[in-house]
Parts: structure tokens; sequence; C-alpha cells
């Protein structure tokens, strides 16, 4: 798989939720899919929970909707870095795919912490019309700490 | 008017008043340390599924005070001060692991056995007769501090005091029956965040008991009628107050299902937002009872929570006045069926950091915090139900709240 097409879809992705374009969000990903945000601990010792499980486009779509309608938090925004991906392996079309992130949060008042690091663990195909798109987006977080609350998605 | 109060002084004798200063002052936060989590009360160090074989450890604090806990040869339980009796070093410097017969400090290789005796000292002799620690020194007589430990349904509680009730008298009869509830079988970690909150520990403590605020603050809770003050319900509270459990039944609401759309409560929004994937709250009655919703404390800081079928334990750590870290558990049972495994997966989105229903705890928390900066000598009001603090047949109350004051002041000496 081109790494050129990989870059642009990471590139894509961050910018849909850097920019607060969320309901584009959900449209990187096949449905079915999974999108999981963990840390290296949980998964380093076999532990299946998320703070975000997903496993359809519908609710990634509910996350956004509740997030834009339903939940109350302090306005805040975040700040993509993702890294270069490395193809780990393919077959039938798939690749699996890990790349390096940053999330950097804006508060309201201009405060900016580093919020999160660590690595996408991707599975990404081309939908039937050739785009790429996330079959699996695991969000491996490097520190267990989740600042106060986690309202938009790595 | 002069309404000054000064710190350490309670405005009145009501339970219904809780002056702000409790919230920031810097000596009543030593106090507590030492009154409440060095007191005699249970602190929530692990689970028994965190150390099932011997020599298995885990460390945890009981609020500023670093212990280990850890099984040894005959099964037993064993907690101590993480706090090498040389020169005050941790004697563990992880979150856990397995030691074979005994733990070493690193910084100059004192041991300690896995009942938190000190057993071995580097060089004790000196080298060829010279140096070394003197012959009277007794090694019994610099131990590490030891906390008696007990077990409940899995969970291991650990505490410093001799005057400290068993585990089951501690808790009452009315809130340990709903601990056995939940926790009838072995369980399975399914997870494990930490989420930092810019807040004093009790206010969040408070927010767990706090069963007014629940379907006010978290719209997710109204709109799909997971918890509504209209649905049948309640709360217990311990006769110390320390403890309760609120629940929810999972039963039709009748008259007063308009109550939230009557007074134009913001969190009702059915029929405004729906979900495009509903399968996030298709549970099953697991516990036999139609309570699908369970919120536990155990005093001073420990949740057990049942959401549907999203189970979890949170424990409070306090971080000095004005920070905490919550530390969040997720778990299942170990005869879980794969598809029980995925509604707790999926289900897992309601509670956490990111939870749809708990992330507001997040801030709340934080926005009392801020908003009473300078106010340490005025009160907050907490008198819905009334100024007891009984178990009452309704959620629109604030007793479990006063409850926790009550035994807080009771501790404290306040």
């Amino acid at each position: 798989m081109d790494v050129a097409r990989l870059v642009e879809l990471n590139a894509a992705y961050a910018r849909v939720i850097d920019n607060a374009e969320f309901e584009e969000w959900p449209k990187l990903f096949h449905d079915p899919c999974l999108y999981k945000v963990t840390t290296a601990e949980n998964v380093a010792r076999g532990m299946e929970g998320g703070l975000i499980y997903a496993d359809t486009r519908g609710m990634l779509e509910d996350r956004i909707a509740s997030l834009r309608k339903v939940n109350i938090y302090e306005g805040q925004r975040y700040r993509h870095i993702v890294g270069l991906p490395v193809v780990l392996g393919q077959a039938n079309g798939a690749a699996n795919v890990e790349t390096p992130f940053l999330i950097v949060r804006i508060m309201r008042d201009g405060t900016m912490d580093m919020f999160a690091t660590g690595c996408y663990r991707d599975k990404v195909t081309p939908d039937a019309a050739g785009a790429l798109r996330f079959a699996e987006r695991i969000v491996v977080c490097d520190g267990r700490r989740f600042d106060t609350l986690v309202a938009i998605p790595f | 008017m002069d309404t000054h109060l000064d710190i350490g002084v309670w405005p009145e004798n009501s339970l219904a008043r809780v002056p702000y200063w409790v919230y920031q002052d810097e000596a009543n936060y030593k106090r507590e340390m030492q009154r409440l989590f060095e007191g005699a009360t249970w602190n929530f160090v692990c689970l028994e599924a965190d150390i099932p074989s011997k020599g298995d450890y885990r460390t945890n604090q009981l609020g500023d005070m670093p212990v280990i806990v850890v099984r040894d040869a005959s099964g037993a339980i064993n907690c101590f001060e993480n706090r090498c009796a040389h020169r005050g070093a941790l004697i563990a410097f992880d979150d856990g692991g397995n030691v074979q017969n005994n733990f070493k400090c690193i910084y100059h290789a004192w041991s300690y056995d896995l009942c938190g005796n000190l057993r071995g000292i580097a060089f004790e002799k000196g080298i060829n007769g010279v140096g070394g620690m003197p012959k009277e020194f007794s090694r019994e007589t610099f131990s590490p501090r030891k906390l008696r430990t007990t077990t409940l349904c899995g969970l291991v509680f650990a505490t410093l005091s001799a005057d400290t009730p068993p585990i089951e008298d501690y808790i009452g009869a009315d809130v340990l029956g709903r601990i056995t509830r939940v926790l009838n079988r072995p369980i399975r970690v399914m997870g494990r965040f930490v989420q930092p909150l810019p807040n004093n520990w009790k206010l969040y403590v408070e927010n767990v008991k706090d069963t007014y605020h629940a379907s006010l603050l978290h719209t997710f809770l109204a709109t799909f009628r997971i918890s509504r003050l209209t649905q049948g319900g309640g709360v217990l509270v311990s006769p110390d107050g320390g403890n309760h459990s609120s629940y929810t039944i999972a039963i039709p609401e009748g008259a007063n299902a308009t109550a939230y759309k009557d007074q134009q409560i913001r969190t009702d929004q059915q029929g405004r937002f729906a979900l495009a994937d509903p399968s996030v709250l298709e549970s099953v009655e697991e516990f036999g009872d139609h309570i699908q919703l369970q919120i536990l404390s155990v005093f001073p800081a420990f949740v057990v929570q049942q959401i549907y079928n999203c189970l979890a334990v949170r424990h409070v750590v306090p971080r000095g006045p004005d920070k905490m870290d919550l530390v969040w558990t997720y778990f299942g049972f170990t005869d879980d069926p794969p598809e029980m495994n995925r509604r707790r997966l999926k289900q897992q989105n309601l509670v956490g950091p990111a939870g749809f229903i708990s992330m507001e705890d997040g801030c709340v928390g934080g926005f009392v915090q801020r908003g009473t900066a300078a106010a340490p000598d005025q009160v907050s009001v907490i008198e819905m139900g009334g100024s007891a603090a009984e178990s009452q047949a309704t959620r629109a109350t604030e007793a479990s709240v006063r409850g926790f004051w009550k035994a807080y002041r009771r501790h404290m000496g306040y």
C-alpha cells in the first residue's frame, strides 16, 4: 500500500478533528469497523476494555452527536501531530499500519497541555470507490492518565 | 454583616451546611490524612484478582501513604507501608508484580519478607569486622508500619487502626447486601484508566453520593431513561452515614413520566436526540432483581458501580487539597460468555473519562473548586430531602451526601 496515501488519510483524519468538522470523522471508517481508545498497559495485559469502543459507524456518529448536543464540558479543541505511518504487513488488500501521534489540548482560556501521545494501530482497506478507510483504528495511548475528561475523539 | 468563618470552624451544627474551606485548606487536608485515611476506616487497596498467587503484589495509597499489598505463602494478604525502614525510600516503585520471598529496597538493599518484616541488612556486620550496624540494633523495631487487611467479595481493604470494626459492620447490612448482589462470583479485570481531576477529593465523593444531580447534569441518563428521578429507586445510607447505595429500578414511570418535560429540564431531550446505533444500551437483566443502575460507596473513598451490564470499581486518591486521581477498574466475570463480554465493552462507553454519562462528573468538581475559590467562609446548601442522613425511597434527596458529612465530622472531630 502506498505510504503517501496513508499519510493523506492520516492528515485528513487529524484535520477533521482539529478543525471540529466532527461529522466528517465517521466517514473515514468502514461500516462495520472497530475504533477503540485504550492504553499500552491494557494492551500489554490483554485487557480489552476501552475509554471509547465503537464497532459500527453508527456508534461513531453517536459519539459526535453526543459531544455536539448532549454532553457538557468546557470549550476545548485538539491539535494532532501525526508521525509517519509504518506498514507492518499486508494481506488481501488490507494493510496493518502503525502511526505515532501527539495531541495537544487547547482550552477555551488558551491553556495548552500535552494531552495524549501514543500510536494508532490500524487496519486500512479501500472502499468501493477506492478511497482508503479504516477497518480498524486502535488508539493505544502511551500513558494511562486522562485529564478531567475526554470529549473529543483521539 | 460579618459572615466570616474561621478555618476549621463548622458554621452551625447541621449536616445540611458545609463550609468551603473544607475543600481548600492545607491543614485540614493533613488532618484528613491522619484521621481518615490512617484512621479507623477501611481503604480499598486492590482486587483479589490482582494478586492471585504467592508473591503477587500491588502498590497503592491510603491517602498520601504509599502501601504494598501482597499475598504470602499461606495465601494470606498482607499490607504494609511502602517505606524502607532505613532511609524511607519506596520499597517497591512499580504498580505491582511478583516477588519470590522478599522485597529488596534498591537504595541500600535492605530486605523485607512478605509480611513486611525487616529481614536483611546489607553488610550488617560490616567488612572484616569494621563498619556495619551496631550489635544492639533491633530489626524488629524498625519495620514499616503494618496494616490490617480484610477481603470482601474479591475486594481487598486495609486499615492502620486497631479500632476499625469488621468490614461487614463497618459497611452495614443494607449497603453490604448491595455489594454482594453484584460481586457474587470471581471477576475478570477488563481495563484500567486514571482520570486526574482538578478538585478536592471530597467533591468527587459527594458527586458519587448525590442522587439528585445524576439525571439533571447527565443528559444521556434522562434522555434514554437509564435513570430519572421519576423512575423507581431510592438510596440506602448506612447507620453511621458513611456508606451508601443508590439504585434505579427498571419499571415504568406512570403518572410522573412527564415531570421532566413539565419543568423544562435541559436533560430531557427525548425525541430530539436518538442514537444511530442503540446497541450501546442493549442490556440484559443480570442480577435478577430489576435494579438497572446502582452506585455504591464505602467511606471514605471507594465506589462500586453497576450501570446496566457495565461494572467497575473506582478508587478516589487525594493528591493535595485541590487535586485527585480517580482510578477506574472495569471488570466482568470469569464466566462471561462472549456476547456478555461484548455487551460490557460497548457499555463501557457510558463511564470513565470519556463516558457518555460520567464525563460531566470529571469537570463539575473543578467548577465548584473554582467557583468557591474566594469563599472559604461561605457554605454549601445540602438540604434536598431535609437535613437527616437516613435511607429514603426517593433519589430527589441529598440524604447520602449528608451521610458523608456525618461520618466525616465524626472521624475528623468537627
